[in-house]
C-alpha cells in the first residue's frame, strides 16, 4: 500500500498547545501515521512558540513532519486577545505579523499557497476555522480535495452569540469543502442547523485515545472528597455551572473540595463567584496543568466533572477514565455518545449534577462500580479506529489514487 | 408424545418517581403513580385483555385447554387501582375452573436470597391473595424470576408447596431431559422444569425474521412438539408476550389462538402443573448453585451481579426489622415495593450482551441513575425510621452501613 500524502493546517500541536485540540491533532497524526498516511502538519507559530524547542515533536512517529509559519496566531484565541498580544509583540517583530487575528488568519492563508506548491500531497485536512481559509486556497493551488474538520462551532466556543466574521468563515469552510468531518453526532447537527450543510456530506470520526502510562502515586491520606473540574475556565466549559454546584454539593457534604484545574478568560469571575458564595476556602485554583500534575489531580479526585456548555467531544472525559477517576458528562457533548459508563447531565441542570456528585461521594458501591466498569469501556478506545475511518474517508475522495 | 403445560407470569413493579437528593425528607411520595398507571392502560390494551379474552374463547372452544398463572402482588395491587376491568378478565377466567394459579412472593422479590422470614411472609401473603380474588389454595410454588436452589425448594416444602418451578438449564440437567418431572434434593416435592428452548422459541425468538425457523406457525410449533417423550412439554414464560414484548403485528396472537387446535392435530393435550403432582418422579436434582431464568447466564448476576446491586440489596434486608417494628403501615408497604426485583435489575451493568435487554426495560438512562435514585429513596426510608424511637440514628450511619 502506497502511502496516502496529507497536507494538514492546524494550530495547535503539543506541547504547543492549550487545549483538546492540540491533543487531538496530535492522536490523529499518530493514529494516520500508523494506518499508511504521510503527514505534513502546518501550523503557526507566535513569537514565544519559536524560541521553543517544540518543532521536534514528541514521537508522532516518523511520517509526520511539521512546518511552522511563523504567525502569531494561537488556539482559542478570541479577537481581542489577539490584539493585546500584538501589543507585546516587539515593534521589530509586529510589521511581520497583521494588525489583528483576522489579519493574520489572512496572511497563514496566502502562505498556504506557497506551501501547497512546495509540498507534494493527495488531499487537504483542515482544523477549524482560522485554518479553512488556508485550506481554500491550497485547494485552488494544488486542486486536490479538500476535507474540513469541525472541532468546535462558533456556536459551542461562545454560547450561542457568534463574531459574525468567525461564523462567516466556518460557513466559507464547510461549503467549499469536499468532505466535512465531526467529531460527534450532536456537533453534526450544529452544523447542520447553523450552517444548513446536507447531513450526506458530514462524517462523524468519534475519538480515541492511546493507552495512558498512568504514573504511581503515594496518594496522601486525604480527610476530604475531591471533585475536579480540569480544562479552560471559558463559557464553553461551563466552569460557573461547576462552582454553583460546588456550593450545594458543601451544602450537602461539607468535607469536600474542589479542584479547578485550568486557565482561561472565565478565571477572575470564578474566584470572585466562589468568595461570594463563601466557598472560597472549598476552592483550589491551580492553573493549566501538564505533565504529571495532570495525573496527579485525576489520581486525587474522587471524581472528574465535565459540566460543559457544548462539547465537540470531550477527550478528558476519556483520559480521566483511563486515569482510574470516574467520570460525570454533560450531555452536551460528543463523549457522552460513545461512553456507556458515566454519570450524564444537563450542563445547565444544577440540582440534577449536586443530586448525582452527592450520591457518589455517599456510596461507595457507585463510585467503585463507574471507576471499574469505565476503566474496561474506555481500554476500547484506541488511535486506530479514527484515524483508519480518517483514512477511508480520504479514498473516498479519490485522494491517493 | 406428551402433553403440554402452559404457565403464564403476570408481574408490574411500581417504578420510582424521580427522587433527588433534594426531595429526602421532604415529602415521601417515591412512586411515580401517573407512570405506572399510563404503563398499565397501555399494557392493559396491548396484551392483558386481548390475550385473557383468547384465553377465555380457547377454554371454550376445546375442553381440553387449560393455563397456569402467577399474578404478582404488585400486578394484582395495580390492576385494581388501574384496571379493574383486567383483574376482571382474570376473575372470568377462574371461574372456568380451567385456570390454575400459583403462588410466589408477593412483591416479585428475591427475599429468598436475603431473608427467609421476609420471604416466609411475602409467600403467605401472596397466598392469601389469590385465595382472596380467585378462591384457590395453590399446590405449587414459582419463585420470582425462577430464582432457584436447593434450600429455596426446602423452605418451600416447609411452607407446605407439593411442587415447584426451575429453569430446565443445560448446567443442572446434563444429558437429562427437561421434560421429566425431578424431586428437589433432600425433598418430597415435584420439581418441573421449563422448557427453555421451546418456551424461547415464543417469547424470544418469535419475531426474530433472522431466525431460521421464522415466521413460526402453530403448525409448525406442534410438529416440534409432537415426536418429544416425557412427562410433560413445559412451556413458561411471560405473558406480556402476547402483544407486549411480540407487538400484535408479529402474529403472535394468531399463533396463540391455532395452537391448541395444531396440538391436538397430533394427539397433545393440556395440562396444569398441579396434575404433575401425581408423576413420580424421574430422580432427584442436586441444585445447590442458585439458577434463575434470566439473561446467558441463567444466574442472580441480572439483580445482584454487581456492588451497587449487593449493596443496595442487602441494606434494603438489613432495614427490615426496624420497618417491621415502627408498627407504621405505611411506611411498611413503601418498604415492601422496595423489595421488588425490578428495581435491582435496572442496576445491572452488564451491558455488552444482555445489557441491551435491560434498557429495554429500564426507565432509566444509566443503571447508575437508578441507584443514586433508590438509595435518595432508602435514605428518607431511614430519616422515617430516625423518627422512631431508638432506630437510625443518622443519615451518617445511614451511610456507613451501607458502606460497610
Amino acid at each position: 500500500m502506497s502511502k496516502l500524502k496529507v497536507l494538514m493546517f492546524g494550530w495547535e500541536f503539543p506541547p504547543f498547545k492549550s487545549g483538546g485540540l492540540g491533543t487531538a491533532c496530535y492522536g490523529l497524526t499518530k493514529g494516520l501515521a500508523r494506518n499508511g498516511c504521510e503527514v505534513t502538519f502546518v501550523m503557526p507559530v507566535t513569537p514565544e512558540g519559536a524560541k521553543a524547542k517544540f518543532v521536534k515533536l514528541i514521537g508522532a512517529g516518523n511520517n509526520v513532519r511539521i512546518r511552522k509559519v511563523d504567525s502569531l496566531l494561537k488556539a482559542y484565541q478570541t479577537s481581542d486577545a489577539y490584539e493585546d498580544g500584538y501589543l507585546y509583540t516587539p515593534s521589530n517583530l509586529r510589521k511581520v505579523y497583521g494588525k489583528n487575528l483576522f489579519a493574520e488568519v489572512q496572511r497563514y492563508s496566502v502562505l498556504a499557497k506557497k506551501i501547497a506548491k512546495e509540498e507534494e500531497h493527495d488531499v487537504i485536512h483542515t482544523h477549524d476555522w482560522m485554518t479553512y481559509q488556508a485550506g481554500i486556497n491550497a485547494k485552488k493551488t494544488s486542486k486536490k480535495p479538500l476535507v474540513v474538520h469541525l472541532h468546535a462551532t462558533e456556536f459551542d466556543r461562545t454560547g450561542g452569540h457568534p463574531d459574525g466574521r468567525i461564523s462567516h468563515i466556518e460557513w466559507l469552510g464547510l461549503k467549499e469543502a469536499d468532505r466535512v468531518i465531526t467529531n460527534s453526532e450532536y456537533t453534526k447537527k450544529n452544523v447542520i442547523k447553523h450552517y444548513k450543510i446536507p447531513a450526506e456530506k458530514i462524517d462523524v470520526v468519534h475519538w480515541g485515545i492511546d493507552d495512558v502510562d498512568v504514573p504511581q502515586f503515594d496518594t496522601p491520606l486525604k480527610k476530604d472528597h475531591i471533585i475536579l473540574f480540569l480544562g479552560r475556565v471559558t463559557l464553553q466549559k461551563g466552569p460557573d455551572y461547576f462552582i454553583e454546584v460546588a456550593k450545594k454539593v458543601l451544602e450537602h457534604e461539607p468535607d469536600t473540595k474542589f479542584i479547578i484545574a485550568g486557565d482561561g478568560d472565565m478565571l477572575p469571575r470564578i474566584i470572585n463567584r466562589a468568595a461570594e458564595l463563601g466557598i472560597a476556602n472549598r476552592v483550589i485554583f491551580t492553573g493549566a496543568l501538564s505533565g504529571d500534575d495532570v495525573h496527579k489531580a485525576f489520581s486525587t479526585a474522587d471524581l472528574y466533572v465535565m459540566p460543559s456548555v457544548s462539547e465537540p467531544f470531550g477527550l478528558v472525559a476519556l483520559e480521566s477514565l483511563k486515569n482510574g477517576t470516574p467520570v460525570l458528562i454533560s450531555k452536551q457533548s460528543g463523549v457522552a455518545e460513545v461512553l456507556k459508563h458515566a454519570l450524564k447531565v444537563d450542563f445547565w441542570d444544577i440540582n440534577e449534577m449536586t443530586n448525582k456528585i452527592v450520591g457518589v461521594l455517599r456510596y461507595n458501591a457507585v463510585k467503585d462500580e463507574l471507576r471499574e466498569k469505565g476503566m474496561r469501556e474506555v481500554q476500547k478506545f484506541n488511535l486506530d479506529d479514527p484515524a483508519r475511518k480518517v483514512r477511508q474517508i480520504y479514498t473516498a475522495m479519490g485522494g491517493g489514487r | 408424545m406428551t402433553n403440554v403445560c402452559l404457565y403464564f407470569q403476570v408481574h408490574q413493579p411500581y417504578r420510582l418517581a424521580k427522587y433527588t437528593l433534594f426531595d429526602i425528607g421532604k415529602h415521601s411520595r417515591y412512586f411515580d403513580e401517573a407512570k405506572n398507571k399510563e404503563i398499565m392502560l397501555k399494557i392493559a390494551r396491548k396484551c392483558y385483555l386481548p390475550a385473557n379474552s383468547i384465553i377465555k374463547h380457547l377454554i371454550e372452544k376445546h375442553d381440553d385447554f387449560k393455563v397456569a398463572y402467577s399474578i404478582t402482588g404488585n400486578a394484582l395491587e395495580q390492576f385494581e387501582k388501574y384496571t379493574p376491568n383486567v383483574l376482571r378478565s382474570f376473575q372470568e377466567l377462574a371461574e372456568t375452573g380451567k385456570v390454575e394459579f400459583l403462588t410466589e412472593t408477593s412483591h416479585h422479590s428475591l427475599s429468598a436470597l436475603a431473608n427467609k422470614d421476609e420471604f416466609v411472609a411475602q409467600v403467605k401473603e401472596h397466598k392469601k391473595l389469590i385465595k382472596n380474588y380467585f378462591g384457590q389454595k395453590p399446590k405449587i410454588f414459582r419463585n420470582t424470576e425462577l430464582v432457584y436452589n436447593n434450600d429455596i425448594a426446602k423452605m418451600a416444602e416447609q411452607m407446605g408447596f407439593k411442587g415447584i418451578l426451575a429453569e430446565g438449564w443445560d448446567s443442572i440437567l446434563g444429558w437429562r431431559s427437561p421434560n421429566y418431572v425431578y424431586r428437589p434434593a433432600g425433598t418430597k416435592m415435584n420439581l418441573l422444569l421449563k422448557n427453555y428452548r421451546l418456551s424461547d422459541d415464543i417469547a424470544f425468538r418469535f419475531s426474530n425474521k433472522h431466525w431460521n425457523s421464522w415466521p413460526l406457525t402453530a403448525e409448525k410449533y406442534a410438529g416440534w412438539i409432537a415426536p418429544i417423550l416425557g412427562d410433560s412439554v413445559n412451556l413458561f414464560m411471560d405473558y406480556e408476550t402476547f402483544g407486549e414484548h411480540q407487538w400484535e403485528d408479529t402474529g403472535i396472537f394468531n399463533f396463540l389462538r391455532h395452537l391448541p387446535s395444531a396440538l391436538k392435530n397430533h394427539g397433545i393435550s393440556f395440562h396444569h402443573p398441579s396434575e404433575l403432582l401425581k408423576i413420580k418422579p424421574k430422580e432427584e436434582l442436586d441444585i445447590p448453585n442458585t439458577i434463575s431464568w434470566a439473561d446467558l447466564e441463567r444466574d442472580t448476576s441480572a439483580w445482584l451481579g454487581n456492588k451497587m446491586q449487593q449493596s443496595a440489596h442487602s441494606q434494603i434486608y438489613q432495614m427490615r426489622n426496624a420497618i417491621l417494628s415502627s408498627g407504621d403501615e405505611e411506611l411498611i408497604a413503601d418498604w415492601k415495593k422496595l423489595t421488588t426485583s425490578d428495581h435491582f435489575y435496572y442496576m445491572c451493568t452488564k451491558w455488552f450482551n444482555d445489557g441491551d435487554v435491560h434498557k429495554y426495560f429500564s426507565p432509566y438512562d444509566t443503571p447508575y441513575d437508578c441507584f443514586i435514585n433508590y438509595m435518595n429513596v432508602l435514605q428518607d426510608v431511614a430519616l422515617r425510621l430516625r423518627q422512631k424511637p431508638g432506630l437510625f440514628a443518622s443519615i451518617k450511619q445511614f451511610i456507613k452501613e451501607v458502606n460497610k
